[in-house]
């Protein structure tokens, strides 16, 4: 059985007490946000992802989605949880107020958005790839593209995606096909195929909107030859209403191995309508936009179906009856006692529990960051949190997605063979958060990216909006023996970044070979930081806390864990890292 | 058409309550707190005759702690217009409640007041009833449906034989059932407007009502646990037992 209900009591310790919401929404000129106002948008949006959401999570992977004639019908109950979907406002949360959004900071919004994949990981893909789809068109877009999709998109009647990738080219998109030729009209007139686009056949929405990347005629061979173009699925007439049906079909679905409720299509595009985003040529700046919002949303979707399979697995590991503890039996007036009393099922929810945890505190550092880098007053804040969404971008898409995945089979382990059969939902949860390591570009290439891209950017000016907190914090603690472990482990990061930033400009395969080992590290290092504070605001906390004291005696004990239990593994990668690349690249190819 | 809806603020339903240790009632401090369900569904009611063009404005009253003003903004967020907040520190008991909100009703002059039929704290299902008896306006309890036409408010009433309608000369009180509507979800862009409409806050002396509890709480204990059951092999044990035993035939 999937067991969700949104963690309102942690996400309010996260935006309230660890990251100061109150502090933060002064900063970024948003007073009248009050944490009781955010706290009633946190409920609501709980019951509907527990109410609305979740159950129809086993049931829309169990149907999936079917193509017919052309259109790709969603699973039973779909289309009615997205109209009161979009019946909430929810879609336009943190949008811009001047297109019907209501504003809201992101710290809120990652939470809500956590939630809904927490629920139902399928559904939060749809609206998900329209925000993605507004970004990008909101940072580059004209004025008459904004004016005339922008509100559609944000009160939900309209869709968006993102459509890169094409059958020979995914991660090097410099190879791509699909063209765009002009036309008399200012227009373009698109002519290709695309494959994987998630959402890019649905019966959710009137209109859908998709934002293409193609090569305009005598463009530059590769990357720099790409540009970026509206096509809506249906060419919206004068009045704003969706009009004839542009030349975009859906030819195929794909068959997953998760995912099931979300439709992955193949596009075939036959002299479509398309207008330009951007400037000609520099498609791939505007779809970064997309990507790096994309990037971090998908990293929360991680963390989101690791908080299910956590909740489920605790719900399983106190209600299933089998052997005896250790130590004797604790409830001789069963026939068993509860498996949770055994030190392994303990290990195991405390693994997920403290990761979980962990990344919802780190996301909130990142969302808050993310409110600086378009709202702060101070340009030189702007510039700094930029900085930090930069490199912290990879290490949240990359470590978030290979835990959700780890997390969710160790969860999965807890219910032994019970986990393993479709009836309790936990091999859903497994194989859904799978892909998630996967799309937004691979884990090995958000690696790459924070090693080769990141790091060296600005003689590594980026690091140093990470680096400089965590120090300040360790130098500002040095004398409480709980911040030890973080210490001897940031250590350890300082040592293998110095190492790395030598080996690899004389090398730049030692990078590669690295970069996994490292990011890791660095995820490992931030989520201590995060532990090591929220230890610090629970303990202030305890003495007054009344009949909140269980929730942070309970802080105070998983940060502990996570220090004496996971932490250590920073010191291993680090030697992993030190090893080099000799022993991996040694073998011949033929060898394999 | 005005509307009076009271609602409480009450332990979440999901909660389960604990005895506070010292037996002196239940533990109140750091648990979920939420609007009572049966409030929920006459603030639903009422928001449902808004939208009908049957009525023209909700005020909603909740007595209590200062927090009860986040009840008041959950109901605001639902689609009440404006809030009454009667700000005591004091557990008012039914008949202080109904004085209190009689005080109110003079005040406001409403066309109906819609509540819950019940708190599911303490299960009273009295005050509305005090309340129309200190008004002297008709009652329709324990409602599955309303309909008005006119100055008559014709309620369907769920009693233990079936179904009772009854043709309510308004003003008048109705109390909400389980079934009468199913609360809807505030939407986001109503949870913001919510913020911006006026609460107003008064103390129960502005109302000329002593809050103080008339009754004392002796003690507050958890129900006696379960104990295990019996087998019985046969059908004439099992009378036997409810004879002897049970002593319940």
């Amino acid at each position: 059985m999937q067991v969700y209900k949104a963690p309102l009591r942690d996400m309010q310790f996260v935006m309230h007490e660890l990251h100061n919401s109150a502090a933060h929404v002064a900063e970024i000129g948003q007073t009248d946000v009050t944490a009781e106002l955010m706290d009633s948008v946190l409920e609501e949006a709980g019951k509907f992802a527990t109410d609305i959401l979740l159950p129809l999570n086993a049931s829309g992977d169990e149907e999936g989605c079917r193509l017919e004639n052309g259109v790709v019908r969603t699973p039973k109950g779909f289309v009615e949880a997205y109209k009161k979907f979009c019946e909430g406002g929810w879609g336009g949360l943190s949008s811009p107020t001047e297109y019907g959004g209501q504003g809201l900071p992101e710290i809120l919004g990652k939470m809500v958005e956590e939630m809904q994949c927490s629920a139902n990981l399928s559904f939060g893909l749809y609206p998900g790839l329209t925000h993605g789809a507004t970004l990008a068109l909101e940072g580059h877009g004209s004025e008459e593209l904004k004016r005339r999709y922008l509100p559609k998109m944000i009160d939900g009647s309209w869709a968006g995606t993102m459509c890169l990738t094409e059958a020979h080219c995914g991660t090097d998109l410099g190879m791509m096909r699909t063209k765009a030729t002009p036309h008399e009209d200012g227009s373009y007139r698109i002519n290709g195929a695309k494959i994987f686009i998630s959402a890019g056949e649905h019966d959710l929405t009137e209109n859908i909107v998709h934002l293409v990347l193609a090569r305009m005629d005598g463009a530059p061979r590769g990357i720099k030859g790409v540009s970026m173009f509206l096509v809506p699925k249906f060419v919206p007439s004068e009045d704003g209403r969706p009009g004839a049906r542009n030349g975009v079909t859906c030819t195929a679905i794909e068959h997953k191995m998760g995912l099931k409720a979300s439709a992955t299509t193949q596009l075939y595009f036959d002299d479509a309508v398309g207008w330009l985003v951007g400037e000609p040529n520099r498609g791939m700046r505007a779809m970064f936009t997309m990507m790096n919002a994309e990037r971090l949303s998908v990293g929360i979707q991680g963390l989101a179906v690791a908080e299910t399979a956590y909740q489920s697995a605790a719900f399983y590991a106190r209600d299933r009856i089998q052997g005896r503890a250790l130590s004797g039996a604790k409830y001789p007036e069963r026939a068993a006692d509860p498996i949770i009393v055994h030190p392994d099922v303990r290990r195991s929810l405390m693994t997920v529990r403290a990761y979980v945890e962990g990344c919802r505190a780190l996301s909130g550092w990142v969302a808050t960051a993310l409110d600086l880098e378009s709202k702060a007053a101070d340009p030189e804040r702007r510039q700094e949190a930029e900085e930090f969404v930069a490199i912290m971008t990879p290490v949240v898409k990359a470590l978030f997605t290979d835990l959700g995945f780890e997390l969710s089979s160790m969860a999965l382990q807890v219910y032994g063979g019970h986990g393993y059969i479709r009836d309790h939902g936990m091999e859903q949860l497994v194989r859904d958060a799978r892909i998630c390591m996967i799309y937004e570009g691979a884990n090995g290439i958000q690696a790459l990216d924070l090693v080769g891209r990141k790091m060296p950017a600005h003689m590594g000016r980026f690091l140093r909006q990470f680096f400089h907190p965590v120090q300040a914090f360790i130098e500002t603690n040095s004398d409480d023996p709980k911040v030890l472990p973080l210490a001897k482990s940031f250590a350890a990061l300082q040592q293998a970044t110095a190492h790395l930033a030598q080996v690899s400009q004389k090398d730049p395969e030692e990078a590669g070979a690295a970069a996994t080992d490292y990011l890791r590290l660095m995820g490992l290092v931030a989520l201590g930081f995060m532990w090591a504070k929220s230890a610090k605001v629970a303990e202030a906390k305890l003495p007054h806390a009344n009949g909140d004291a269980g929730f942070y005696k309970a802080k105070l004990t998983t940060a502990q864990f996570f220090a004496d239990r996971l932490l250590p593994q920073t010191g291993a990668l680090w030697g992993a890292i030190k090893a080099g690349k000799a022993s991996m690249m040694e073998l011949e190819e033929a060898a394999f | 058409m005005k509307l009076l809806v009271p609602v409480k603020r009450v332990v979440d339903y999901n909660v389960k309550v604990r005895v506070k240790s010292d037996q002196t009632g239940v533990e109140l401090a750091g648990v979920k707190m939420a609007m009572n369900p049966f409030d929920e569904i006459a603030i639903e009611e009422a928001v449902r005759l808004k939208e009908k063009g049957v009525a023209t404005e909700i005020v909603v009253v909740s007595i209590g702690v200062a927090a009860c003003q986040e009840t008041i903004r959950t109901a605001l967020a639902m689609g009440a217009d404006r809030g009454i907040l009667v700000e005591t520190d004091a557990s008012p008991e039914p008949l202080a409640v109904a004085k209190m909100l009689r005080a109110l009703v003079a005040k406001e002059e409403p066309g109906l007041v819609i509540m819950g039929k019940q708190a599911i704290d303490d299960d009273m299902n009295a005050t509305g009833q005090m309340l129309a008896a200190l008004l002297g306006w008709p009652q329709g309890t324990f409602a599955s449906k309303i309909a008005i036409e006119g100055d008559t408010a014709t309620v369907t009433r769920e009693v233990d034989g079936g179904l009772e309608t009854v043709a309510l000369t308004m003003p008048a009180i109705i109390t909400a059932d389980l079934r009468l509507n199913e609360p809807r979800y505030a939407s986001l862009p109503n949870i913001m407007k919510a913020r911006k409409k006026p609460i107003e806050t008064v103390k129960p002396a502005d109302l000329g009502v002593d809050p103080a509890p008339r009754l004392t709480t002796l003690k507050v204990v958890e129900p006696p646990t379960r104990v295990a059951g019996k087998k019985v092999g046969s059908v004439a044990e099992l009378v036997g037992k409810l004879r002897t035993e049970a002593k319940v035939i």
